[in-house]
């Protein structure tokens, strides 16, 4: 007979964005059962009813310092629908550089900072790789976050040259953008590009980012790593410790995975492990507060949808709410863009792995990162100086109901917005890491991230297992906008 | 050689934004900044590899005073909520309210900072209801008596040092920080509402581009123009304590020269205006938010002569994205 259940409570789990309890119960040196709790609760759907629908653009932002652009999409691109605003060619291109801007800051910030630090500690000392990890990865003394640090710095000029300011600007409208580009801060942004690519190029993947998004399958991608020194590029040493730890086969996720689209770059959709796509329908999405300090019984709609704290809710354990696609959980992210953009690699990875892995969510996002730059090259060298960066709304602040969708760095953001008389009546939020660290739902059914736990091998004295932060920190939680 | 200036970083009731803005500090991050004074981070929830039970570690050895904190730094409100359990935020891995972890290590250190406007006066989730109990830790909103209430003094005598700002420039705090360690602060250095006055000496309108806008009240009337804000669009940069547009923001930035209003985000109650954040409050077609140390009769006199002789060009480029007219030159000189 195998011993009791021993149940370990992991916290604080930093190096994500805010707070996150994890509550393992342990059998057999592995991972039984996982409930995910999100501490924390900050009342910004309560926040912004009754205030003026524009102040969203303002409010919403501040959800989250690290997704604060993806926020203010969503927010402008649902009071776009409610004043039948239209944006010019310049606006579009603008926000979707400014958007874009943040989600690749975000994919370095959670590569260098948050996740590979971790390959530094003293439990990896017997590795053959570990000299390398430490003199890397360390955190804040590794030489990638020596390097790193500053040119995601010297990225972020191009949030001051277009946004004024990072994090929470209000330059993205529902009609465009507030700061018009002349042809010498044209000439600026193209700069900070190439020097961002260059940082990569150097630094992270040691070659073209061309020569990175082509890699087309999993024996490209080994053939790719094995061309060189293991040490070579911070994407090659990672591509070695993940083959030598197994992360293929750690953190499987539910193999279905949901992207609203981006930039008209990345195609939206739901992926299942049949590898079809079928549309993603928002009007499909449902939230359970069964396992929230939440009251409220059925899963609702986001319109339908309340935000009533309950904090003695018995048998509740987070302030998380449980979203649902068609009853379904579902992770998204930068490998549910790729896997259903159909990008070869990254629909390659989770076929192997039967789904998201720790492994792909990182491959993926490196890969995303890979495909921004140049697109955001091609959008910078497609603005027209001297044409119309924003147009005025059609209509003043009317009624109306308006779901704005984006996809933030970490996955889909959807703004359910319901105003009246140009004054906002119902505000549902549902964040990336809604949907991948949602609690259990009414039907007892775990959460993205609970399903991924579960197997994770947890060795004998770790009160903080490894293997558990890898897990927990491949999807790039982010709390915050989780705990709005 | 003098020990390192020891900080402790939390993140209360925040969105880690003080933190991202921190990490641009200098185009290097903030560690390096920080290093060059010998400031050393004892641990940090974004930078630290210290995790779970490694980090409740070394947040027990400051309260138990086995580690000297020379400066605690709190990001976000305290909230005290809900019936002043504070519940609506628990340390994780602690069952612990984040509100007394906070009253317990400030106990214990030399200077407490409030990093952003959410840790000085409450700022955003202290809006509408402020349905968490949201307070910052010396004040509520513009009235002292924040979580640590009202007659807090950190171990240095000094009260709580307010970087207000949302989020604040990354320089506010890694100076803050830096004149700390040199043992340069001093009551006379802070504002009446706990902010440097390094910073709060200035205003967001000082070394704005649009001051030429600004002069003639050649303003904008829809986003995206490059006239003044001040007028029509909400703007509250004369009013607003900061040096915004001395300064800068990642790189050349700041908010008026992107083409969207002053919120005055480093002011107690910014977050709830009593109008839309991007209209200007206006009383008899005045707007109501004048600058506070001039006299309104002269204000509305000067407005309205420099209205009447505001040169075509500045009239046009106000209502344009973009330069129409460019300045006069004086023709060629002949030989």
């Amino acid at each position: 007979m195998s011993p009791p259940p021993r149940r370990l409570i992991v916290g604080p789990f930093n190096r994500v964005e805010g707070d996150l309890e994890v509550t393992l119960d342990l059998q057999d040196d592995a991972v039984a059962e996982a409930r995910v709790t999100a501490p924390l609760y900050r009342g910004f759907e309560q926040i912004l009813l009754g205030r003026p629908a524009t102040d969203a653009l303002v409010i919403a932002p501040r959800i989250c310092g690290i997704c604060s652009v993806s926020q203010s999409v969503a927010a402008a691109r649902a009071l776009a629908q409610v004043s039948d605003a239209q944006m010019p060619a310049n606006g579009r291109l603008v926000s979707d550089l400014i958007l874009a801007g943040e989600n690749a800051a975000d994919h370095l910030t959670h590569f260098v900072l948050f996740f590979t630090p971790d390959f530094a500690r003293a439990c990896y000392a017997g590795r053959p790789w570990f000299a390398a990890a430490r003199r890397r990865f360390a955190a804040t003394e590794g030489e990638s976050p020596r390097a790193l640090l500053p040119a995601r710095a010297r990225f972020l000029h191009l949030m001051g040259l277009l946004a004024g300011k990072w994090p929470h600007s209000l330059a993205l409208q529902p009609g465009g953008v507030t700061k018009a580009v002349d042809p010498a801060e044209r000439v600026r942004l193209l700069a900070i590009l190439a020097e961002f690519r260059e940082a990569l190029e150097s630094i992270v993947f040691a070659d073209r980012l061309e020569a990175v998004t082509a890699l087309d399958s999993i024996a490209a991608l080994e053939h790719w790593s094995d061309a060189a020194a293991p040490d070579h590029g911070d994407f090659r040493l990672f591509l070695h410790i993940a083959r030598d730890l197994g992360l293929d086969r750690l953190g499987r996720g539910p193999a279905r995975l949901a992207s609203s689209g981006s930039f008209g770059l990345f195609q939206p959709g739901l992926w299942d492990i049949g590898s079809r796509v079928a549309p993603f329908d928002p009007a499909a999405v449902t939230e359970d507060v069964t396992s929230a300090w939440m009251a409220g019984t059925a899963p609702a709609a986001p319109f339908a949808g309340l935000t009533l704290p309950a904090a003695d809710k018995p048998d509740a354990y987070s302030w998380c709410k449980a979203p649902r696609l068609d009853g379904q959980v579902i992770e998204v992210g930068a490998l549910a863009r790729q896997v259903v953009d159909g990008h070869p690699l990254a629909r390659a990875l989770v076929a192997a792995d039967g789904g998201g892995s720790v492994r792909s969510r990182v491959v993926a996002r490196l890969l995303e990162l890979a495909r921004l730059i140049p697109a955001m090259e091609d959008w910078a060298r497609s603005l027209r100086p001297g044409e119309p960066f924003c147009l005025a709304p059609g209509a003043p602040m009317a009624d109306g109901t308006a779901i704005g969708l984006v996809e933030a760095a970490r996955g889909t953001l959807g703004h359910w917005l319901t105003a009246q008389d140009g004054r906002i009546n119902g505000y549902q939020i549902i964040a990336p890491t809604t949907w991948n660290f949602s609690p259990r739902d009414g039907a007892g059914t775990p959460g993205a991230l609970e399903q991924a736990l579960v197997g994770t091998p947890v060795h004998p004295g770790e009160t903080t297992p490894i293997a558990v932060q890898h897990v927990v920190r491949s999807f790039d939680p982010c709390m915050v906008c989780t705990v709005h | 050689m003098a020990r390192d200036f020891t900080v402790l970083w939390l993140q209360a009731g925040s969105c880690g934004g003080c933190t991202m803005s921190a990490l641009a500090a200098d185009d290097v991050g903030l560690a390096k900044p920080l290093d060059r004074f010998g400031i050393r981070l004892l641990w940090h929830p974004s930078l630290s590899e210290d995790s779970g039970r490694e980090a409740i570690a070394i947040l027990d050895d400051v309260a138990a005073g086995r580690v000297e904190l020379d400066c605690l730094c709190v990001e976000g409100a305290v909230l005290t909520g809900p019936n002043e359990t504070g519940r609506f935020q628990m340390l994780s891995g602690t069952g612990r309210a984040m509100k007394d972890w906070v009253a317990a290590l400030a106990a214990k250190a030399r200077h407490v900072v409030a990093i952003g406007s959410c840790a000085s006066f409450g700022g955003m989730p202290a809006a509408g209801g402020n349905p968490t109990g949201a307070r910052g830790l010396h004040y509520s909103g513009g009235e002292m008596g924040g979580a640590l209430g009202k007659g807090f003094r950190s171990l240095s005598g000094l009260p709580v040092i307010n970087i207000s700002g949302c989020a604040p420039h990354p320089g506010w705090v890694v100076e803050t920080l830096a004149a700390l360690a040199l043992g340069e602060f001093g009551t006379s250095l802070l504002d009446t509402l706990g902010r440097p006055r390094a910073i709060a000496d200035h205003l967001a309108h000082h070394g704005c581009s649009r001051n030429e806008f600004y002069e003639f009240k050649a303003s904008a009337a829809r986003p995206s123009d490059r006239g003044c804000l001040m007028e029509n669009l909400g703007c509250r940069a004369t009013q607003a304590p900061g040096d915004c547009n001395i300064r800068r923001w990642n790189g050349a930035g700041s908010c008026t020269d992107a083409g969207y209003t002053c919120i005055n985000c480093t002011s107690p109650g910014f977050e709830s205006p009593t109008g839309p954040f991007q209209e200007t409050a206006k009383l008899a077609g005045i707007p109501v938010g004048l600058p506070l140390d001039m006299p309104k009769a002269w204000f509305v006199a000067l407005a309205a002569l420099s209205k009447s002789a505001t040169p075509q060009r500045v009239r046009t480029n106000a209502h344009a994205d973009h330069v129409l007219i460019p300045p006069a030159r004086r023709p060629a000189r002949q030989p």
